[in-house]
C-alpha cells in the first residue's frame, strides 16, 4: 500500500492529487508527493511513466484536470502554481530547464544569463526607460546582472564562451549553460528535466557536483533522471512513477531494494530504461 | 551626372521613410510571426497627426522654429504608438494561439478599418500643408541643372538616422530589448524565465508605431499632401522593403528601404514615372523567387 502524502513542515513544492488527462488517457493519477527544502528530489519511472507530464504540469504548460501543485515559502502563504501564467510562475521561485535544450540559440551566454535576471533589471531601472536615458541606478544594475552571470559561468566552467552564441556551444556546455540560466532567476526550487541525457561519464561527474553545489547554495531541486546513476548518489529523496501512479516514495536505498520499483522497471512491459 | 546626383538625394530621403516604417513590419514578424498590414495605415494616421499637431500649433500661432516641429514629431509618435498598442490588445492579442492565418486577415481588416475611419472623420479630400521647412542648399551645378539638398531631406535624414540610433541601442543593450530577442526565439522559454512575454509585445508594437509615426511626420513635411489613402502603397512598399532585406532583420529593413526608395527614384527618373510602382513590387517578386530570406535575413533552420 502507498503510504499517504508525507506533511511536512519544510515542505517546498507539495503536489496534491494530480490528475492529467489527455481526451480518453490519464497520463497521471492522483498523484501526491512532496519535496522538501533543501533537498534533491528525483521523480524516476519508466519510459511513459508520466515524470515530463507531472513537469510540464508544475512549471504551467499544462493545467491539470485536477489537483494542486503548491510552492511553499518559509513564513509566507504558499503560491498556488496550478492557477498561475508561465512568466508569474517563474517570479514565484520556480525554474526548470527542458529535456531538448532550449536555450537562446542567437544570444550569446552571457546574454541568455542576463535575460533571466530580467525582472530584477526592469525594476531597477524603471522598465528600461533609466536605461536608454543613462539613468545612474542603470549601470549599477546591469553591473551587478552581469556579476550573478559571471559567477554562474564560472560555476559551470563556461567563462571562456561567454561571448559565444548559446547555439555554438557544445552539447555538454548546452545543458550547463541552462541550469546556469535556470539559476540566474534565483529560483527556490530547480527542476531539471534529464540534465544528465547524452553526458558521457565525466561530465556526468561534473554535474553531479554542480548539483550538490546548488544545493548547498539553498536552491532545492526536483529533478528527473535515467541515470541512476546520477540519481543514487546526490538524491535525497526518490519518487517513482508508473504508468502516473506513485509506486514509492522514499530514500535511495529503500527504493532500490523495493520490489515494485525493480519489477517496474525490469518486469512485465519489458521496458528496458534502467540504463 | 548632375541630374543622377539629385535623383540619389531624392532616393534617400524617401528610402529613409520606406525604412522607417518598414523596421516596424520586421520587429512584429520577428516577435509573433506575423505580417501587420495595418502597418501602413499607422503611418497613415502618423501623418494625420503630424497635420493636426502642425495645424493646432499654428492656431496658437507657436508653429514656429526646431523646437515645434520636434513638438509635431513628439505627437504624432505618442499618439501613433497609442494607436499601435489598443491595435495589438483589441485585435491580435484575442487571437494570440489561434491558426496563422486568423491574426493576419485580422490585419487585413484592421487595415480597412483605420482607413474608412480617417477618410470618415477627416474626409476623403487630399489635405495639403504650406512647406515648413523651407529652402535648402545648392550642392552643385552643372550647365544649367542645380542638385538641390532641401532643408527637409537634411532633415528627415538626421531625424531617421537618430531614431534607428536610438533604437538599435534599445535592442542591443537595455534589458527589454533583450527580453524581445528571448520572445523572437523562443516565447514559452521566455516566459518560463519570468519575462512577461504580453507586455514585450505590446511594447514592441509600441515602438514600432511610434517609429511609423516619425515616418509620418516625415512624409507630411516632404511631400506636403496627405490623404487617407497614403498608408495602403507606402505601407505594401515597406512591406517589399522588409522582404527585400530579409524580414526579422532591422538593419536590413533599413536596406531594404534605402533600396527601395531609390529603385523607385531611379526608375522615375530614367524610365518612367507611372510604372514605378511596378519597379518596386517586381522587387517583391524577384526576392520572393530568388533570395526568399533577403540581404541580411538568416535562414530558418528546421528544428530536428
Amino acid at each position: 500500500m502507498i503510504s499517504p502524502p508525507r506533511i511536512h513542515r519544510n515542505m517546498i513544492l507539495e503536489v496534491a492529487g494530480l490528475t492529467m488527462r489527455f481526451g480518453g488517457l490519464t497520463a497521471v493519477d492522483q498523484l501526491s508527493f512532496a519535496a522538501l527544502h533543501g533537498e534533491i528530489t528525483a521523480l524516476i519511472g519508466p519510459n511513459g511513466a508520466g515524470k515530463t507530464t507531472v513537469f510540464n504540469c508544475i512549471t504551467g504548460f499544462y493545467r491539470p484536470s485536477a489537483g494542486a501543485i503548491r510552492l511553499h515559502h518559509p513564513g509566507a502563504l504558499p503560491t498556488d502554481l496550478h492557477r498561475l501564467p508561465g512568466y508569474r510562475i517563474a517570479r514565484a521561485g520556480l525554474a526548470r530547464t527542458f529535456q531538448n535544450i532550449r536555450l537562446f540559440p542567437g544570444m550569446t551566454a552571457l546574454e541568455n544569463l542576463l535575460v533571466a535576471q530580467h525582472n530584477r533589471l526592469m525594476a531597477a531601472t524603471g522598465w528600461g526607460i533609466g536605461a536608454v536615458l543613462g539613468l545612474s541606478r542603470y549601470p549599477r544594475a546591469e553591473r551587478e546582472a552581469v556579476e550573478t552571470a559571471r559567477r554562474w559561468l564560472q560555476a559551470t566552467t563556461l567563462l571562456d564562451r561567454a561571448d559565444d552564441p548559446a547555439g555554438a556551444l557544445p552539447y555538454g556546455a548546452q545543458r550547463r549553460l541552462e541550469i546556469a540560466r535556470a539559476m540566474c532567476t534565483s529560483p527556490t526550487l530547480l527542476c531539471l528535466d534529464e540534465p544528465a541525457a547524452g553526458l558521457n561519464p565525466r561530465e556526468s561527474d561534473d554535474l553531479a557536483r554542480l548539483l550538490l553545489l546548488i544545493r548547498g547554495q539553498g536552491t532545492s531541486i526536483l529533478l528527473i533522471e535515467h541515470d541512476m546513476g546520477v540519481v543514487m548518489r546526490i538524491s535525497d529523496r526518490v519518487v517513482v512513477l508508473d504508468h502516473g501512479r506513485l509506486i514509492a516514495d522514499d530514500t535511495p536505498a529503500v527504493v532500490r531494494a523495493e520490489p515494485r520499483v525493480i519489477a517496474a522497471y525490469l518486469g512485465e512491459g519489458g521496458e528496458d530504461e534502467a540504463a | 551626372m548632375a541630374y543622377a546626383l539629385q535623383q540619389l538625394i531624392n532616393g534617400i530621403s524617401l528610402g529613409m521613410i520606406y525604412g522607417l516604417i518598414a523596421v516596424g513590419y520586421t520587429m512584429v514578424y520577428g516577435i509573433i510571426g506575423m505580417i501587420n498590414f495595418a502597418h501602413g495605415d499607422v503611418f497613415m494616421i502618423g501623418a494625420f497627426l503630424a497635420l493636426i499637431a502642425v495645424l493646432l500649433l499654428q492656431l496658437g500661432g507657436l508653429m514656429d522654429g526646431p523646437a515645434a516641429i520636434l513638438l509635431v514629431l513628439l505627437f504624432s509618435m505618442a499618439f501613433s504608438a497609442l494607436y499601435g498598442w489598443t491595435l495589438e490588445r483589441v485585435a491580435y492579442r484575442p487571437l494570440r494561439g489561434s491558426f496563422r492565418l486568423a491574426p493576419l486577415i485580422t490585419a487585413i481588416g484592421m487595415s480597412i478599418v483605420l482607413q474608412n475611419y480617417v477618410q470618415v472623420s477627416q474626409g476623403a479630400r487630399v489635405k495639403p500643408l504650406e512647406p515648413l521647412v523651407p529652402g535648402g542648399i545648392e550642392v552643385f551645378r552643372e550647365g544649367g541643372f542645380v542638385v538641390q539638398l532641401s532643408y527637409v531631406q537634411m532633415l528627415i535624414v538626421g531625424v531617421t538616422l537618430a531614431v534607428l540610433a536610438i533604437f538599435t541601442l534599445l535592442v542591443t543593450r537595455t534589458p527589454l530589448g533583450r527580453a524581445m530577442r528571448a520572445c523572437e526565439q523562443d516565447q514559452r522559454m521566455a516566459a518560463l524565465l519570468g519575462i512577461d512575454t504580453d507586455r514585450t509585445i505590446s511594447l514592441t508594437f509600441v515602438i514600432g508605431t511610434a517609429l511609423a509615426g516619425v515616418a509620418g511626420t516625415m512624409y507630411l513635411l516632404r511631400y506636403g499632401v496627405i490623404d487617407f489613402y497614403i498608408g495602403f502603397l507606402a505601407g505594401v512598399k515597406a512591406f517589399t522593403a522588409a522582404v527585400l532585406g530579409g524580414i526579422g532583420s532591422l538593419p536590413g529593413a533599413v536596406l531594404g528601404g534605402l533600396l527601395i526608395g531609390l529603385i523607385e527614384t531611379f526608375w522615375s527618373a530614367y524610365f518612367s514615372v507611372q510604372y514605378k510602382d511596378v519597379a518596386a513590387f517586381s522587387i517583391l517578386i524577384l526576392t520572393l523567387i530568388f533570395l526568399p530570406t533577403g540581404l541580411l535575413g538568416r535562414q530558418e533552420v528546421e528544428k530536428v
